[in-house]
């Protein structure tokens, strides 16, 4: 009964999309008001209903009701209840009711928070949101219904996949979506722009918040991800090239594009076509996202069931989504004016670089994700694209960006000279260069890439830093956006610095070992202490006690783990992480060895900086998450505001 | 130095056209070296594999063929017409299973076995690569195909 309950709400819910995508928008056209004042409630109700069907959803879970065919295939009685939540979003449907529920609640959270906004701007924005949403209610009706029963119902489900059974992943799904379906509101003002025939930086300053939020989600949803990957998957690394992952980091290198071209259009009124195309492409991005990695084109973690159905349809929306709005933008971009002049040496020239070298990035990540797709498909032979090319091609793009990045925060718009410049850095650009020069020695060992590494990174903490410390000197109420941004830089830097060390300084041993033997990776040794068997809720294990040592002094036990899961018959391994400061030891459990005494392979790593990176990643977030709570976004006379800024701007050109 | 608003918007033009066409360049160059092929035992055998090359090699991992010596490892890669060796040190994924599919990424030494930088692992127990499958096609069409020939 609650499934069909759930199923109910769920067809309803896609009936108020349709109602959403056609009557406001309708009623922009013929200046209907009362049309577009069914915008806000139908949203509101939307969300409810999607909300209710997720809810239903979760008491099947929770319930253990095997009659339904996704909880079958994704639980089981033994499973931690917490995980029988988490499942929810453990297959192919679910997860698409995940995105759902997102983007009904990024729909609803517009339909609240634009009290500031005129009604015609609400009813397009909502409008493009409802035709978004129509496109993935139908496609989870006619291709994955989470709700379909079956029969005969059996006594037990079939587990999640212990993977799966983290809390890591409990958050990584929804993180992620939050952040792909953000993009969808970008590209809704974008589109709303389009079509009201205004672009102006009244709409990238409504647009800003949105983006930066959902920016700052996509940076958490990855993060997570890495960090998953970097424990779970037991062997040390934390960004593979997968397809997977470079299906999130598209779009993520596209929106960073995106909030600093946004920041252009709503101070100057320039790049306004580009921006437009970037916020376009972001949420394309998401899709394409979306269809490799639910299409079951790439097989992963990720990829659930393979039904050629699916992919087609997601494929056929992608199409549909950018084909209508690029014939939108060619149809409108001639009215869009240019904004005000731009100095070769400016603010906006290194917007514009930065743009560039992000699109370009995207561009290479894109090429080499889809390349051996696209010739399997055709039948021309397999092959692959390795890190080795993803590393080769990002590192030279990214180095100068962080470059930029510094003289980009202190350039003046319009117009900036070089030399007072080089006044305001000179002292930063002197310090990350002892430190870039100094550091590896005390680190470890120098080389050139690790000099450049430490020199980004500290070029642009220290740029932040400076940054914050003179604008502290100089009166008045500093903004959410300076210091949301100053994070965000410090963020990235303490980023690249994790890289950089982690890169340079990691240690990986894989060895054989029996009970009381040690392996030393100076300063620290590893002693095998003892071999147990351990019970879990739903597994069985080996758990080894592995002494760490430093200077002959014992100060830690790990235990890694090598799990068998009851429902299948692949083993898991889990790792045993020591974190500290300046970096992670780390110890997971192979498999038993032949030989006279027992004895195991293992991997025995030494990771500094790891922790550097999630710190940085979470930085990050956090600055985004400070500049979208900007309290001038929140103004609600923000219509006055803008004439009066309008003038200023005028007046000034 | 001043430049008239035409000069300017000239040259950055100029600049970024100059600026996209060597990264363009940068990055097919670096892609074109860095692209590595997949091949099946047969087509080893029959010496289409690149010397000196990083490849890719799918099938099955031969019944009772993992030997391990420490963390050094061999086991036999077969797609049921031919075999070859594969040599890896280090911690096979969790997945490696003989009788299962595997993928493995690495160059030939001069016995034509292959020297295996990487083994593939993959997450689900049922789940056989695509690589691994497309090699077992291959060779069951060749057999198929010398069958009908008598």
């Amino acid at each position: 009964m609650i499934p069909e309950l759930g199923q109910f709400s769920l067809v309803l819910a896609a009936v108020l999309s349709l109602v959403l995508g056609v009557f406001p928008l309708w009623g922009t056209f013929n200046h209907n008001t009362s049309w577009q004042a069914l915008a806000r409630p139908t949203a509101l109700l939307q969300f409810v209903l999607v909300a209710l069907s997720f809810a239903c959803l979760a008491y099947a879970f929770l319930t253990n009701d095997f009659s339904v065919k996704y909880v079958a295939e994704h639980s089981n009685t033994m499973l931690p209840k917490a995980y029988q939540f988490s499942a929810v979003w453990g297959g192919h449907e679910g997860s698409l009711l995940l995105w759902m529920l997102m983007l009904t609640g990024w729909t609803a959270a517009v339909a609240l928070f634009s009290q500031s906004l005129p009604l015609a701007m609400v009813a397009r924005v909502l409008g493009v949101l409802g035709l978004v949403g129509i496109g993935f209610m139908l496609f989870i009706l006619l291709t994955s219904n989470p709700f379909d029963r079956l029969f005969p119902i059996p006594p037990d489900g079939r587990d999640l996949n212990p993977l799966l059974q983290d809390p890591g992943l409990v958050i990584h799904p929804p993180m992620l979506y939050m952040g792909y379906v953000g993009m969808s509101v970008a590209f809704a003002f974008a589109i709303a722009a389009l079509l009201s025939g205004r672009l102006d930086a009244a709409w990238a300053r409504w647009s800003r918040p949105w983006t930066v939020i959902a920016w700052a989600f996509l940076t958490f949803g990855i993060g997570l991800g890495s960090w998953w990957a970097y424990y779970e998957l037991g062997w040390g690394g934390w960004w593979f090239w997968d397809p997977v992952e470079n299906a999130s980091l598209m779009p993520w290198l596209v929106s960073t594009a995106l909030i600093h071209s946004l920041m252009v259009t709503e101070k100057r009124g320039s790049f306004k076509a580009w921006t437009v195309l970037l916020a376009i492409a972001a949420f394309s991005l998401s899709l394409l996202g979306t269809f490799l990695v639910r299409s079951g084109v790439l097989t992963s973690v990720h990829a659930f069931a393979t039904d050629p159905t699916r992919g087609v349809f997601i494929l056929i929306f992608l199409a549909i989504v950018i084909g209508v709005s690029l014939a939108l933008f060619a149809w409108r971009a001639p009215e869009v004016t240019l904004g005000g002049s731009m100095g070769v040496v400016s603010r906006e020239s290194f917007m514009l670089l930065n743009s560039v070298l992000l699109v370009v990035a995207t561009g290479a990540v894109l090429l080499g994700t889809l390349y051996p797709l696209i010739i399997d498909a055709l039948n021309m032979g397999k092959l692959s694209v390795g890190p080795p090319y993803f590393n080769l091609v990002f590192a030279p793009l990214m180095v100068p960006l962080l470059f930029i990045l510094v003289p980009g925060t202190v350039a003046h718009w319009r117009e900036a000279k070089l030399a007072d410049m080089w006044m305001q850095l000179r002292w930063v650009a002197l310090a990350s260069l002892v430190l870039a020069i100094g550091l590896p020695f005390v680190w470890g060992s120098w080389s050139a890439g690790t000099a450049l590494g430490i020199f980004l990174g500290m070029w642009v903490a220290l740029g932040s830093l400076n940054n914050a410390i003179e604008r502290l000197r100089k009166p008045g109420r500093i903004g959410g956006s300076f210091w949301g941004q100053h994070l965000a830089h410090f963020g990235l830097a303490v980023v690249v610095l994790g890289i950089t060390g982690v890169k340079s300084f990691e240690v990986e041993r894989d060895v054989r070992m029996g009970l009381g033997d040690t392996v030393t990776i100076a300063p620290y040794t590893f002693r095998l202490v003892d071999m147990v068997d351990v019970n879990g809720p739903n597994y069985k294990a080996m758990q080894a006690h592995v002494e760490v040592a430093k200077n002959d002094q014992v100060f830690d036990v790990l235990y890694p783990e090598k799990r068998r899961y009851f429902s299948s018959a692949m083993p898991m391994t889990e790792a045993a992480i020591r974190s500290g400061f300046w970096g992670d030891l780390y110890v997971s459990l192979g498999d038993p060895l032949p030989g006279d005494k027992p004895s195991w392979s293992m991997r025995v790593y030494h990771k500094p900086f790891v922790p550097w990176l999630w710190t940085g990643v979470l930085l990050m977030v956090l600055g985004g998450m400070v500049a979208a709570m900007d309290r001038r976004y929140r103004k609600r006379n923000v219509a006055a505001q803008l004439k009066t800024a309008g003038e200023s701007l005028s007046s000034a050109a | 130095m001043s430049w008239s608003p035409r000069q300017k918007r000239f040259g950055l033009i100029a600049g970024g056209i100059l600026v996209l066409s060597a990264a363009a360049a940068f990055v097919l160059n670096a892609f074109q070296s860095n692209l590595v092929f997949f091949f099946t035992p047969t087509q080893i055998l029959n010496g289409e594999a690149p010397i000196d090359k990083t490849f890719r090699i799918g099938g099955m991992v031969k019944a009772e063929s993992l030997k391990r010596d420490g963390t050094e490892v061999s086991f036999v890669v077969t797609d049921t017409a031919k075999d070859i060796t594969v040599r890896y040190t280090g911690l096979l994924p969790d997945l490696f299973k003989e009788g299962k599919g595997v993928v493995a990424q690495g160059k030939l030494n001069g016995q034509g076995e292959m020297m295996a930088a990487e083994v593939l692992a993959k997450h689900d127990e049922n789940y056989m690569p695509p690589e691994a499958q497309h090699a077992l096609d291959k060779a069951a069409q060749a057999r198929a195909a010398q069958s009908v020939k008598p």
